[in-house]
């Protein structure tokens, strides 16, 4: 019996971003070092991680998807779904607990819960508890904030006032 | 006399807040100067004169010896591979995150001194994914410092050749674990490992390895600029030197402040950050990070002493973060808080904190919402005895790593400090509790 035919994944990255993987990964004494570079890379592109883009970074490492998979899951700023292109990141550990963070947290999540651009979650320690209660728009730091300030922030990131950093929190 | 700020690691970044960054300021301050000195020095006199000499204790959390730390490298065994850790999440902590965004220079000197010590070739930063900017400024600091030929091959013309490799990590407080770092950094889960074989003798790609904080680095430069010995006159016993508090929660002024070790936290949280506000008392503080038992304001003109925290305190300076509470919080809304953190964050190799973590969380929730039961505070010790035998202090552990020891910190914050409050709740009486687990109490008052 002949084995079945092995189907080519499709192409996640871009020529340049091929490219540029290829450089991360000689960078290292190890090709498997590269798989969380490799996630970001992935993610500044696409806004998130699909299962072909893991399949395509298990092919440039050598590597099996689930292996990268396997990875890729136990760390909270890859996501595996979609998520709005600006991801509202709330912590509400005791420090900006004590100073309102989980009524911030509350406030946007209900603000934005309708809305496919902005994702809210609730983080840990973002360790910037000088300006608590703190959260991030795609890992930007702000604060301290007001819920109302915040909504105000949120909004010029969308309506473009200011540009925010990819969902991996790299330069656009 | 008011206590001020005695300010080494964090001078140029407070001279200089809008450029401390660049290497324009960094030269023009003297950056640089103590690697051409050292470049001078044999490896062994750098670890053994210097850094052994300066006392300098790892301000990553655990405050081992950096000089004796390096010293277990076996000799003759190469590649060695030196590892950065800004991978900065315990909670409260903020000083790792400050010196990578606005003093990256002087970190990488420090670690092209620490890498030429060890006689290493490849050292790693692995930097918290969440520090998007700390990353950027890093990042071109690096690629300035390959120009001028501060790193890079035959660094100054000194034959020594050294690559910096810049690593993001992408969200995983264990990782921050010496051993969950070295997996992660081979692009595994941040798992942790067993020890022995301790890092320095098989770490990262099984090859010996030293892991050092932050600060711990950027510290190293000032040691060779000062010496030592001058060095080691700053500070208490074997807390030598300055270290970088971050104090937050509700205080007037939260920052981070630079002291000279045996300073007082009265010194620290009245003094330097302003004391609570609106006249308000405090209730209890924490004194190093989330994974350090709690402290009361009976504790206050204590001084920031390692030994003294751990040893008579029985608590610890951990990684230098002081949270304050004040008289309207409730101690158990804290601790169930910090106890919802350690089971968000525990990895899962190990029984008794996967488990434990989770089971203290749902405890604590069941109390702070009125529906503890009499046997609770039995059961949370119950499960403390399982992942510390014994609730000694300093922690006895039966994890791989201390992350499982430190899900009990609030617990026996709670136990220790408020267990009138708890009991109330639990509606335990004393004499019915089982007591089969007791607590060390603290000797000073
Ligand atoms: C759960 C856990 C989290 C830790 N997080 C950090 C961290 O974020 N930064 C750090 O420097 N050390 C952290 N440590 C301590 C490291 O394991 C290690 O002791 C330290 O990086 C060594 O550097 P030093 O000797 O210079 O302090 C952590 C330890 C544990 C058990
Ligand atoms: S103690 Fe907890 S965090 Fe540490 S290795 Fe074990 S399960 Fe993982």
């Amino acid at each position: 019996m002949t084995p079945p035919e092995r189907v080519q994944p499709p192409r996640v990255l871009t020529d340049d971003n091929l490219a540029k993987a290829r450089e991360i990964i000689a960078l290292y004494p190890h090709s498997k070092s590269a798989v969380l570079p490799l996630l970001h890379l992935v993610q500044d592109q696409e806004g998130w991680i699909s299962d072909d883009a893991m399949r395509e970074v298990a092919a440039l490492l050598g590597l099996q998807p689930a292996q990268v998979l396997g990875t890729c899951s136990f760390y909270t700023m890859f996501k595996r779904d979609p998520v709005g292109r600006l991801v509202v990141s709330v912590c509400t550990n005791v420090s900006c607990y004590v100073n309102g963070g989980p009524e911030l947290y509350d406030a946007l999540q209900q603000r934005y819960s309708e809305d496919a651009d902005v994702t809210v979650e609730e983080v840990e320690c973002l360790a910037a508890c000088d300006q608590a209660p703190v959260l991030q728009v795609n890992y930007e730091y702000h604060g301290p904030l007001t819920p109302e300030v915040a909504e105000d922030l949120v909004e010029d990131y969308k309506s473009g006032r200011l540009t925010p950093r990819t969902v991996s929190g790299s330069q656009g | 006399m008011a206590v001020t700020e005695t300010r080494i690691v964090t001078q140029r970044l407070r001279d200089f807040p809008d450029d401390s960054h660049t290497i324009e300021r960094y030269l023009a301050t003297g950056g640089y100067e103590s690697l051409r000195r050292a470049l001078g020095m044999t490896p062994a006199q750098i670890g053994e004169e210097q850094v052994k000499a300066s006392g300098l204790r790892g301000r990553g959390g655990a405050g081992f010896g950096t000089g004796q730390k390096w010293s277990f490298l076996p000799p003759g065994v190469f590649p060695r591979y030196l590892c950065v850790n800004a991978d900065e999440g315990e909670p409260s902590t903020f000083k790792d995150h400050m010196l990578l965004e606005r003093d990256p220079h002087q970190l990488i000197e420090g670690v092209v001194i620490s890498a030429f010590a060890i006689e290493c070739h490849t050292a790693f930063i692995y930097i918290r994914g969440e520090f998007a900017l700390g990353a950027e400024r890093v990042a071109q600091a690096l690629a300035e410092a390959y120009e001028r030929g501060f790193v890079g091959p035959d660094v100054l013309g000194s034959g020594f050749d050294l690559e910096i490799v810049l690593h993001r990590g992408a969200g995983a407080y264990i990782a921050g674990d010496e051993t969950g770092l070295m997996e992660s950094l081979e692009g595994e889960r941040a798992m942790p490992r067993i020890k022995p074989p301790f890092p320095a003798v098989q770490g990262l790609y099984a090859q010996p390895t030293i892991v050092n904080n932050v600060e711990t680095l950027s510290t190293v430069p000032h040691i060779i600029r000062m010496g030592g010995e001058e060095y080691a006159k700053l500070g208490v016993g074997r807390s030598t030197g300055t270290r970088i508090f971050s104090v937050s929660g509700h205080v007037a002024r939260p920052g981070n402040y630079e002291v000279e070790l045996g300073v007082t936290f009265r010194d620290l949280i009245y003094g330097l950050a302003g004391g609570i506000p609106d006249g308000r008392e405090m209730k209890f503080f924490i004194p190093g990070g989330a994974s350090s038992p709690w402290l009361l304001p009976e504790h206050l003109d204590s001084p920031l002493d390692m030994d003294h925290v751990q040893n008579d305190l029985k608590s610890m300076l951990g990684s230098g973060a002081v949270m304050v509470f004040d008289e309207t919080v409730d101690p158990v809304e804290i601790a169930w808080r910090l106890s919802k953190f350690f089971a968000h964050e525990s990895c899962g190799k190990c029984t008794p904190c996967r488990e434990g973590s989770g089971w203290i969380e749902r405890v604590l929730w069941r109390i702070l919402n009125g529906r503890g039961r009499p046997e609770d505070l039995d059961l949370l010790l119950d499960f403390g005895d399982n992942i510390v035998p014994g609730l000694g202090a300093p922690f006895a552990q039966t994890t791989i790593c201390a992350l499982g020891p430190s899900t009990m910190s609030p617990v026996v914050g709670l136990v220790r400090w408020f267990r009138d409050e708890v009991e109330q709740r639990t509606g335990a009486t004393r004499a019915g509790l089982e007591r089969r687990v007791t607590v060390p109490m603290p000797e000073v008052g």
